[in-house]
C-alpha cells in the first residue's frame, strides 16, 4: 500500500509528538508535584532520574540476564524507581530540606542544587565513569509496522504509560484523601494548617513521591538511552520548563505542557530541522506571554 | 547551635574529606619533568574519551619511566628524566579551563601542557599558551581552525585534524555503495557536529557531484531521545546516513533506530564511531561503516608498537585501547622524540623549552597507530593516513571486528600545508595525492 | 559622614589596588575573572533585594562579551573604554527591551523566562558558524587610548586595574542607588508589592529599572570577562553560566555590595582549588561548600562584615 508523503508526515508527527511529550511528561511529573505542594525548584530532581536510571539499568538488567519472565522485568523496573525514590526522597526531605524551609526560596533552590551536586559525584564514585545499557525491554516490546514507518512498541508503551500515569495523578488529586489535602496544601499553605492539616508530613509525604515519580522517569527512559554521568543536567531545564508550561502543582497542565512542547518539537524536526534547538524555549516564552502564571494555574487571592 | 545541624556539618565535611579521599594517589618520588595533562575526568565526555586518554597516558608514562617502552623509545622517561604527570579535569567553562592552564604554568610550574579533547578549549588555551610562552600539545580536539587561523610556536598537535574523518568517510562511501544518489546525516548541533558534515557534504559534492541530500538532521547535544529524528529517517530516500555522534548519544541513536529497523534500510557512517564498539559488540548492527578518527586500534598497523599499547593497557585496565588512548599515545611519544632528539644534538644534556620546540617542527615519528608527520600549519600540525572499515561483530570469538579496510593516505585526506581546509574541499581537494 | 561600609570598602579597594599585581600571575588571573563576575553578582543582589531572582542574566553577559569580541576582530576598534562603553549600552537596551516582558513576572516564571532568552540567544551563537559555533573565537587583546600595552605582567596588571577601576565606580554607584529612594523601596518591594502599590508606587517600573541596572552591569562584566579570558563562546549565554552567578549571589548574601566582590572572588578560589586537588570529586567539594555557607552563614559571606558591625555597635554602646 502507497502511503501519500504528507500523510505519512504528519502521522509520523502525530507519534514522534505522542513519544517526546510521554518522555517529557514523565520527566517533569514528580518535579510539578513537589513545586506545587513545596514552592521548592527542586534541583535534585535531575539526580532522581539519574539514580533511577542507573538502578534500573544494573538490576534490572541483572534479571534479564538471569532469564527470568519478561513482565516481571518492567515491574522491577517500576519497583526499583519506586524503593531509590523513597530512601533518596526521604534521606533528603528529612535530612537536609527540613532545616532550610523557613529561608528565603532561593536559597531551598541553592541547597537542592548543592545536593545535586554532591549527588551526581556520588554517583560517579558508585558506578564509575563506565555508561550502563539496558537493551532487553526495547527489544522484548517489538515492533509495529505503519507502512514505511515503524513504530517501536517500547515507544507506544511509555505513551499509554504517561497517559496512565497523568490520568491517576488527576484522579488522585482530585478525588482521594491525601490527593485532597495536597491540593489543600498547592492552594495555601497557611490555611491548609490552620486547619489541622499535618503540613510536615505533607510535604514529606510530596517530596518522596515526586521523588519517586523522578526516578521513574529515569527508569522508564534506560532501556533508550545510555545509562552515563551527566543524564541528570539535560532533564533539568526540560523538566523546569514543562513545569512553567503547565502551571505550578497542576498535572494536567505538566501534561498538556508536554504535549504542546512535543508536537511542536516534532513538527520541528520533521519540516525545518534547524529551528529543533529553540522550539522549547520559544514555547515557553509564548505560554508565558498569554498566561504569566502557565497554562493551569489557579486564581490567587490578593492578600495584603 | 543544634547537635542535629552538628552532625550534618560532620556529613558535609565528611564529603570533603570523601572527594579528597577518593582521589587516585599520584606517584610519590619527585620526578624532573612534569607535564601537565587535561582531559575529561567527569561529565558525559569522560567514558568515550577522557578516562581512555587518561588510562593511556598512565599506562605508557609507568612503561616509559621504567624504560620498557620498545625501541625507538626505550629511553626512560623523556632522555633519561622520568615523567610525572598532573591531571587536571577538562570540565568546566572555558574560562575555567583558561584559569586552570595559568595556574598549571605559573602556579605548578608544569614543563610540558597536554592535551584537551573539546575544540573550544583548545581555540581558547592556544593564544594563552603562546602569550605565556608555554610549550603546549594539543591532543585529541579537532577542529582545524588552531593552526589555520594563526601561528603558533609554542603550541603543538600531533594528530591531525577532523577534517580527514569526514574526507574519508565520503571515500569508503562511494567505494563501497558505487550507486548512492542521496545521503542524510544526523550531527549534534554545535561545532563538531556542524564542522563533520559540512566537510563530509563538500567532499561528496566534490567527488560525486550529482548525489543530492535528504533530511538533513540536527538533534541538540546529549539529547538522548531520537524517536523524531529516526521516523524522519525511516521516510527518507537516502542511502546512507553520516553521523559524527560519539557514545551516549550513539549508543543511544543505535539502541532506539535498531529497535525500529532503520539500519536495516540505510547503512550508518560513523566518523566516531569505533569508541562505542566494545561497549555495543553486539547491539551495534553488521554493515555500519566505522571509524576511528585515524589509523588507530582495529586500524592500527604499527608493528611493535601498537603490540606493546596493547599489552601494557590491557594489563592494566582490562580493557581494549580505543582511538583517544592511541591519539594520547601519539601525543606523548611525539613529545618524547622531539625531546630526545633535542637532548641528543646538545649531547646528551637536558634541552631547554626552545631547543626541543625546535626539534618538534616538522618532525616524523612512529606510533603504535602509524607514522605521524607535522607537515601542516608550518612544522606544528600533524598529518597521519586514515581507514575505514565495515562493522561485523565475530559471534564465535564475541568480538568486535572490522572488514574490508582501506586506508587512505595521509596527502589523500588531508589539506596541503598551506592551504585552509574549507578551501581545500571547496576547491575540489586540489592538491590531494591518491593512489 | 562617610558611612562605615563604604570607608571599609575603600579602604580595602585601594589594598588590593595596590597590592593585587604583585601577587603571584595565576592569583592576578583568577582575581580578574573573578571581579569581572562580580559585577554580575551585584546586579543579582539589586535584584535579589527586591525578590527576584532571574536565571538568565548569562544573556547580558554573552551580549557584552560578544560585543568587545566583534568590535575587535570586524571593525578596526580596540580601545577598551569605547568597547566597553558599548557594550554596556547595548546590554542596558537588551535589558529594557526584556525587561518590558519580565517585570510582568515573578518567582518561578520570571526564572524561567529569563532563562528562556539566554538559552534562545545561546541557540543563536550555536547556529552561527561563522562565530565559531560553540567552540567560539578568540579575543583580540585591547589597548588603552592607543597604549598597547606588552603581553604579560604589564598587560595583566593594567587589565586588573581596570575591572578594579569599573568595580570601584560600579560600587559607588549601587550604593548611592541602594541610598536613594528607588533603591531602599527594593526591601519593601520583595515582603509585599501590593503595599507599595497602595502607597502609589508602580511596582513594575522599579522592577523595569533595577532589570535595566542589573542588565548594564551583567553587560560589563561580560565585557571585562572576554578581555580576562581572552575567548568567548556561546557557553556564556547557557544556563549553567546563569546558575553560577545566582550560586555567588547565595554566597555572598545580599546583605553588602562588598559581599559580592568577596564573595565572586572566594568562589573562583574554590573552584580552582577544587579542579586542582580534586579532579574527580571537585562537584562534590563545591557543593559540600555550598551547603556549608548555607547552614551556617544562611545570610551569605557578607553577613560576616554585617554581624561583625553589630557587634562593634553594640560594644560601642555599651560602652558610653
Amino acid at each position: 500500500m502507497c502511503w501519500p508523503f504528507t500523510v505519512l508526515t504528519a502521522l509520523a508527527i502525530l507519534t514522534d509528538g505522542l513519544v517526546y511529550a510521554a518522555y517529557l511528561f514523565l520527566v517533569a511529573v514528580g518535579l510539578t508535584l513537589i513545586f506545587g505542594v513545596m514552592k521548592i525548584l527542586n534541583v535534585t530532581h535531575g539526580s532522581f532520574y539519574a539514580f533511577g536510571a542507573y538502578g534500573a539499568a544494573i538490576a534490572v538488567g541483572i534479571y534479564f540476564d538471569r532469564g527470568y519472565p519478561a513482565a516481571g522485568g518492567f515491574l522491577l523496573m517500576v519497583l526499583v524507581a519506586c524503593a531509590i525514590g523513597l530512601v533518596l526522597g526521604l534521606v533528603l526531605e528529612r535530612g537536609l530540606l527540613r532545616l532550610v524551609y523557613g529561608k528565603d526560596e532561593v536559597v531551598v533552590v541553592l541547597v537542592t542544587y548543592a545536593a545535586f551536586l554532591i549527588l551526581e559525584d556520588v554517583i560517579q564514585l558508585i558506578w564509575g565513569t563506565n555508561s550502563y545499557a539496558l537493551y532487553q525491554p526495547l527489544d522484548l516490546a517489538g515492533t509495529i509496522d505503519a507502512g514505511p514507518l515503524v513504530l517501536s512498541g517500547y515507544d507506544i508503551g511509555l505513551v499509554v504509560f504517561a497517559a496512565l500515569l497523568a490520568a491517576a495523578g488527576s484522579f488522585a488529586l482530585k478525588h482521594t484523601t491525601w490527593g485532597r489535602l495536597l491540593t489543600v496544601v498547592i492552594f495555601d499553605r497557611e490555611l491548609a494548617a490552620s486547619f489541622g492539616i499535618n503540613v510536615s508530613l505533607v510535604y514529606t509525604v510530596t517530596f518522596v513521591l515526586g521523588a519517586m515519580l523522578g526516578a521513574l522517569g529515569g527508569a522508564a527512559m534506560a532501556p533508550k538511552i545510555s545509562v552515563t554521568l551527566g543524564i541528570g543536567v539535560e532533564v533539568i531545564v526540560l523538566a523546569f520548563a514543562v513545569v512553567a508550561i503547565g502551571g505550578m502543582g497542576s498535572v494536567g497542565g505538566a501534561f498538556i505542557g508536554a504535549l504542546i512542547v512535543g508536537m511542536c518539537r516534532a513538527a520541528a524536526v520533521h519540516l525545518v530541522p534547524q529551528v529543533e534547538l529553540f522550539v522549547i524555549y520559544a514555547v515557553m516564552a509564548l505560554v508565558l506571554v498569554f498566561r504569566p502564571q502557565g497554562l493551569f494555574t489557579r486564581a490567587q487571592p490578593r492578600k495584603i | 547551635m543544634s547537635s542535629y545541624r552538628l552532625m550534618l556539618a560532620a556529613t558535609a565535611a565528611f564529603s570533603f574529606v570523601a572527594a579528597g579521599g577518593s582521589q587516585a594517589q599520584q606517584p610519590a618520588a619527585p620526578e624532573p619533568v612534569k607535564i601537565g595533562i587535561v582531559t575529561f575526568l567527569t561529565g558525559p565526555a569522560a567514558a568515550p574519551f577522557g578516562i581512555p586518554d587518561r588510562n593511556a597516558a598512565e599506562a605508557m608514562i609507568e612503561s616509559l619511566n621504567a624504560g620498557k617502552g620498545p625501541a625507538p623509545y626505550n629511553q626512560v622517561g623523556l632522555g633519561g628524566a622520568k615523567i610525572e604527570p598532573k591531571f587536571l579535569d577538562e570540565a568546566g567553562s572555558a574560562a575555567d579551563q583558561v584559569t586552570q592552564y595559568r595556574n598549571l604554568v605559573e602556579r605548578d610550574h608544569v614543563d610540558v601542557v597536554l592535551g584537551y579533547v573539546s575544540s573550544g578549549n583548545c581555540l581558547a588555551i592556544a593564544p594563552v599558551a603562546e602569550e605565556m610562552k608555554q610549550l603546549t600539545v594539543l591532543d585529541i580536539c579537532g577542529t582545524p581552525r588552531i593552526f589555520e587561523e594563526k601561528s603558533y610556536h609554542y603550541v603543538f598537535r600531533a594528530n591531525p585534524t577532523a577534517t580527514m574523518d569526514n574526507v574519508g568517510a565520503a571515500k569508503y562511501v562511494l567505494e563501497k555503495l558505487k550507486d548512492v544518489s542521496v545521503y542524510s546525516g544526523i550531527n549534534q548541533n554545535y561545532a563538531w557536529g556542524q564542522d563533520s558534515w559540512r566537510d563530509f557534504d563538500l567532499t561528496m559534492k566534490d567527488l560525486a557531484p550529482k548525489t543530492t541530500t535528504d533530511k538533513v538532521l540536527w538533534p541538540k547535544l546529549f539529547s538522548g531521545e531520537y524517536g523524531a529524528e529516526i521516523s524522519t529517517l525511516l521516510t527518507s530516500n537516502a542511502q546512507i546516513i553520516h553521523s559524527s555522534f560519539y557514545d551516549g548519544d550513539l549508543e543511544a541513536f543505535i539502541y532506539q533506530s535498531v529497535a525500529r529497523g532503520l539500519p536495516k534500510r540505510i547503512p550508518y557512517v560513523l566518523t566516531s564511531g569505533e569508541t562505542s564498539l566494545y561497549r555495543l559488540g553486539p547491539k551495534m548492527p553488521d554493515g555500519m561503516f566505522i571509524g576511528a578518527r585515524g589509523p588507530h586500534s582495529f586500524f592500527a598497523h604499527g608493528g611493535d608498537l601498537n603490540t606493546w599499547l596493547t599489552k601494557i593497557y590491557v594489563d592494566r585496565f582490562g580493557l581494549q585501547p580505543v582511538y583517544p588512548s592511541y591519539m594520547m599515545a601519539q601525543s606523548l611519544l611525539g613529545l618524547k622524540t622531539a625531546w630526545e632528539k633535542a637532548q641528543a644534538k646538545k649531547g646528551g644534556a637536558r634541552p631547554t623549552q626552545e631547543e626541543v620546540i625546535a626539534a618538534f617542527e616538522g618532525i616524523e615519528f612512529n606510533t603504535p597507530s602509524t607514522t605521524v608527520k607535522l607537515a601542516n600549519g608550518k612544522g606544528h600540525q600533524g598529518v597521519t593516513d586514515t581507514a575505514y572499515g565495515t562493522y561485523k561483530f565475530d559471534k564465535d570469538e564475541s568480538k568486535p571486528t572490522l572488514v574490508d579496510i582501506t586506508r587512505y593516505p595521509a596527502d589523500c585526506v588531508n589539506p596541503p600545508p598551506d592551504v585552509d581546509s574549507v578551501t581545500w574541499l571547496q576547491g575540489g581537494m586540489k592538491g590531494a595525492k591518491c593512489n | 559622614m562617610i558611612p562605615r561600609s563604604l570607608s571599609i570598602g575603600a579602604l580595602a579597594f585601594i589594598v588590593v589596588a595596590i597590592a593585587g599585581p604583585f601577587f603571584p600571575a595565576w592569583l592576578i588571573s583568577l582575581a580578574t575573572v573573578a571581579f569581572a563576575n562580580a559585577l554580575v553578582v551585584l546586579g543579582l543582589i539589586i535584584l535579589w533585594r527586591s525578590g527576584l531572582v532571574p536565571f538568565g542574566q548569562a544573556l547580558y553577559y554573552a551580549i557584552g562579551a560578544y560585543t568587545v569580541a566583534l568590535i575587535g576582530r570586524y571593525s578596526g576598534v580596540h580601545d577598551i573604554f569605547f568597547m566597553v562603553v558599548v557594550a554596556a549600552l547595548l546590554a542596558a537596551l537588551t535589558a529594557y527591551l526584556t525587561g518590558l516582558l519580565l517585570a510582568r513576572y515573578r518567582e518561578i516564571f520570571f526564572a524561567m523566562l529569563s532563562l528562556a532568552m539566554s538559552m534562545i540567544l545561546y541557540g543563536i551563537l550555536v547556529k552561527t558558524e561563522t562565530l565559531g559555533s560553540t567552540d567560539g573565537f578568540h579575543v583580540e587583546a585591547p589597548r588603552w587610548l592607543g597604549y598597547a600595552p606588552a603581553a604579560g605582567w604589564m598587560r595583566r596588571a593594567i587589565l586588573f586595574w581596570t575591572v578594579l577601576a569599573f568595580d570601584g565606580a560600579a560600587a559607588l554607584l549601587v550604593s548611592l542607588y541602594f541610598r536613594s529612594i528607588a533603591g531602599s523601596l527594593a526591601a519593601a518591594m520583595r515582603d509585599n508589592e501590593i503595599r507599595l502599590e497602595f502607597l502609589g508606587i508602580s511596582v513594575n517600573r522599579l522592577i523595569h529599572l533595577n532589570l535595566v541596572i542589573a542588565g548594564t552591569l551583567a553587560g560589563i562584566g561580560g565585557a571585562l570577562a572576554a578581555f580576562a579570558v581572552e575567548h568567548v563562546d556561546p557557553d556564556m549565554s547557557y544556563w549553567t553560566t546563569s546558575g553560577g552567578f545566582v550560586f555567588v549571589t547565595v554566597l555572598a548574601g545580599s546583605g553588602s555590595v562588598a559581599a559580592a566582590f568577596a564573595g565572586s572572588f572566594v568562589f573562583e578560589l574554590l573552584k580552582s582549588i577544587a579542579y586542582d586537588l580534586l579532579p574527580g570529586t571537585w562537584q562534590m567539594f563545591l557543593g559540600a561548600a555550598l551547603l556549608l555557607t548555607i547552614l551556617f552563614l544562611p545570610e551569605g559571606l557578607g553577613s560576616l562584615l554585617l554581624r561583625h558591625r553589630r557587634t562593634l555597635k553594640a560594644i560601642r554602646a555599651a560602652g558610653r
